[in-house]
């Protein structure tokens, strides 16, 4: 009986026990929401084409992306807002930014009868989340949609109610278009609204807007999209009237390569970008890593899995609600990843060198 | 009549019988001292026994040593203003919880307005009035809805409480009551009373449940002797049952209200999330626990971080004081007395 226990632990060690080939490396991330759809489907796909690593990535959210990447707990960060220069100071300035994807963010509304999108102005928006413009049929929402009837109905803001990164994109959009936005109530992750209804997460702002006549919320846009929610169209700085859509936001992001440059460190903001047809409230996702690791096998397989999702994992980001970067990019991430160090020493000499 | 014949009654009950296993005779006196002597297993037992219940305490001990050390920043920065003043800005970085502290006392206390005589009700009928077939299938369904996890009630509270109160309870309510303070201004959904009437219903069959226990616990004789000084049945109740058991009822009442100040995510869904004070139930308000979900994981800064331990460390205080008012309420109450105060 003893014996036969004894063979079955045996048995059971060893089909438990890896199979001895090139270490196993594991790499893990915590950080930002919106993102983890894509990273997950990338880690999958990853895993399963290179046995040697082990991804894994905790949408913690992005307060605790940075928290746990500046504590050294996780490998990498993922983060909708960018760390500000003094956390970055915090931490001896070890931390790139390494946009991943782009989403956006989308005025949504309850007007019943109203097929068409309604258009907004910048200002209007503004106006509209400082309680300004408190009717829909305002005449400064009337003036921008011709031929659309709207009713006389009270306008209710939805907004999040936990801090998110969906917040930090709209109100970073607010603050570049209202002065008086910028001046009373600024951007975050979560600010002080003038006014209006909390919901918790897209869903919750989405059940808030579906139930509750006049509303209007923001929520990002491949939510809007899967959902079938309406979705307001947008003047962008050149004027034009921009329907969300995963074009216009890679379009936005391709438009502000200009003012970024090629010594970027992409810690920019893309709203309001200057793009003809650029979505204006549009944004990276980035992910964190460090400019100097101690151990130079992680750093060398997150640098190589980085590439990868850079390259052939962007086929995978439309089909899921995010919009691709721009490949005029990736030669300036590229140069930015070769920075990356492990013992003083670069750990990426480009996509041929590491494929082998 | 009925009215004052109650209150010393209570005091008449048969004094417990004797128990028989106290009458030990002296030839079983040395079987006793060998039963109780200790052996070394029983010592290690006790001490492992005495290790776990020390660890719980110890634990709210821990618990609070970390929401002090974390909110310390906070308190220094604000000082005791955090409790009165309303901004609460974190891209200024000012902070203030008076909101929320106001947001949670007034969820609970509109919940308990609403669950008390529901609940008290349900109890009083499942033992006093019930055909004896109802009363545990009732009594059961009651004490399911203590299983359905708070956020399926906040979606069904979403989509099926605030549409039947946008259509058919605010248009009465404002029409009758609105010129008080309690019922001015726009209804849009989530608000005060949203988010109490969701967390009357959770926390129904909490009180519900104690309160039929504490109800079956009264004598029958307490009953038979109203009855026979020609009380009527509902006089009965009012009169001989309800006193007897009012320890054990208060006590229901406090488990409901410390299981609605704490409760979170029904809560957060319906009441409207807004950092604002107004006597109105139909405003949006909000609550220290559902602040606390909301906006946790998204805390960038220290000072944000700090803030929000201040938040759970106020909760925390603020559950630990409801919780000994009702303890000192129900020792005053009961004086060792009543039915269901050894139980609490």
């Amino acid at each position: 009986m003893l014996r036969r226990t004894l063979t079955a632990i045996g048995i059971i060690g060893a089909l438990a026990s890896p199979p001895p080939v090139a270490a196993q490396v594991r790499l893990n991330g915590a950080g930002a929401t919106f993102p983890n759809i894509i990273y997950q489907t990338w880690i999958l796909t990853y895993n399963q084409k290179f046995d040697n690593v082990e991804i894994n990535y905790q949408s913690i959210g992005s307060g605790g992306g940075i928290r746990q990447f500046s504590d050294k707990t996780v490998d990498f960060g993922g983060t909708d807002a960018p760390m500000g220069d003094s956390a970055i100071a915090a931490i001896g300035g070890n931390a790139l930014h390494i946009p991943t994807v782009l989403g956006a963010v989308v005025p949504t509304y309850n007007l019943a009868g109203v097929a068409q999108p309604i258009r907004f102005t910048p200002d209007v928006l503004a106006d509209i989340f400082l309680g300004k413009i408190t009717n829909w049929n305002d005449a400064r929402i009337a003036s921008s949609n011709p031929g659309v009837t709207l009713p006389k109905q009270d306008i209710i803001v939805v907004h999040r109610s936990d801090g998110s990164g969906t917040t930090y994109v709209w109100v970073d959009y607010l603050t570049k278009v209202s002065p008086e936005w910028a001046q009373r109530v600024g951007r975050g992750t979560s600010v002080n609204w003038p006014v209006g209804l909390g919901g918790r997460g897209n869903e919750g702002v989405t059940a808030t807007v579906r139930q509750t006549p006049g509303a209007i919320g923001y929520v990002e846009l491949g939510y809007a999209l899967v959902n079938k929610m309406p979705a307001g169209v947008v003047r962008n700085k050149a004027g034009s009237w921009i329907a969300p859509s995963l074009e216009s936001v890679t379009a936005a992001a391709a438009g502000a390569m200009d003012e970024m440059g090629p010594n970027t460190d992409f810690r920019v903001s893309i709203t309001d970008s200057p793009g003809a047809a650029a979505f204006p409230i549009s944004s990276f996702t980035w992910l964190l890593v460090r400019k100097e690791y101690s151990d130079a096998a992680k750093a060398r397989e997150l640098v190589k899995f980085i590439w990868w999702a850079l390259t052939e994992g962007q086929a995978k980001a439309a089909p899921l609600g995010y919009a691709p970067l721009p490949k005029e990019m990736l030669a300036w991430i590229d140069a930015r990843l070769k920075t990356i160090t492990s013992g003083g020493r670069p750990v990426w000499r480009g996509p041929t060198a590491t494929r082998s | 009549m009925t009215d004052t014949f109650p209150a010393r009654m209570t005091t008449l009950p048969l004094e417990p019988v004797p128990a028989p296993q106290e009458q030990t005779t002296p030839s079983m006196e040395p079987r006793w001292r060998a039963l109780r002597s200790v052996d070394r297993s029983d010592r290690v037992y006790r001490r492992v026994l005495t290790a776990f219940a020390l660890a719980l305490p110890f634990l709210i001990l821990v618990i609070l040593g970390v929401l002090f050390v974390n909110a310390l920043p906070a308190v220094e920065r604000f000082g005791p203003s955090f409790l009165w003043t309303s901004t609460w800005d974190p891209v200024a970085e000012v902070y203030g919880a008076a909101p929320m502290i106001f947001g949670t006392l007034a969820s609970s206390f509109l919940a308990l307005l609403i669950a008390v005589p529901l609940a008290l009700g349900v109890a009083i009928f499942l033992t006093e009035f019930s055909p004896r077939w109802l009363r545990q299938p009732v009594a059961f369904l009651v004490e399911l809805l203590a299983a359905i996890p708070s956020v399926v009630y906040g979606l069904w509270g979403v989509f099926v409480l605030i549409p039947f109160l946008r259509s058919y309870v605010v248009p009465p309510l404002k029409a009758v009551l609105g010129w008080t303070p309690f019922f001015q201004g726009p209804f849009y959904g989530n608000s005060l009373l949203a988010g109490g009437i969701i967390l009357a219903i959770m926390i129904v069959p909490y009180i519900a449940a104690v309160s039929r226990e504490v109800l079956l616990a009264v004598p029958t004789s307490q009953r038979e002797a109203a009855l026979a000084m020609g009380a009527t049945r509902w006089e009965a109740v009012r009169s001989a049952v309800l006193p007897y058991g009012r320890a054990g009822l208060i006590g229901a009442i406090i488990l409901g209200l410390g299981r609605a100040l704490g409760e979170t995510m029904a809560v957060t869904m319906l009441i409207g999330n807004r950092h604002d004070i107004g006597v109105s139930v139909l405003q949006p308000a909000y609550t220290m626990a559902a602040a606390i979900a909301n906006e946790f994981s998204e805390a960038t800064t220290n000072m944000y971080l700090s803030a929000l331990f201040e938040v759970g460390l106020i909760l925390f205080v603020v559950t630990v004081v409801v919780n000994a008012v009702a303890r000192i309420l129900i020792w005053r109450v009961a004086r060792g007395a009543a039915v269901g105060s050894k139980a609490l």
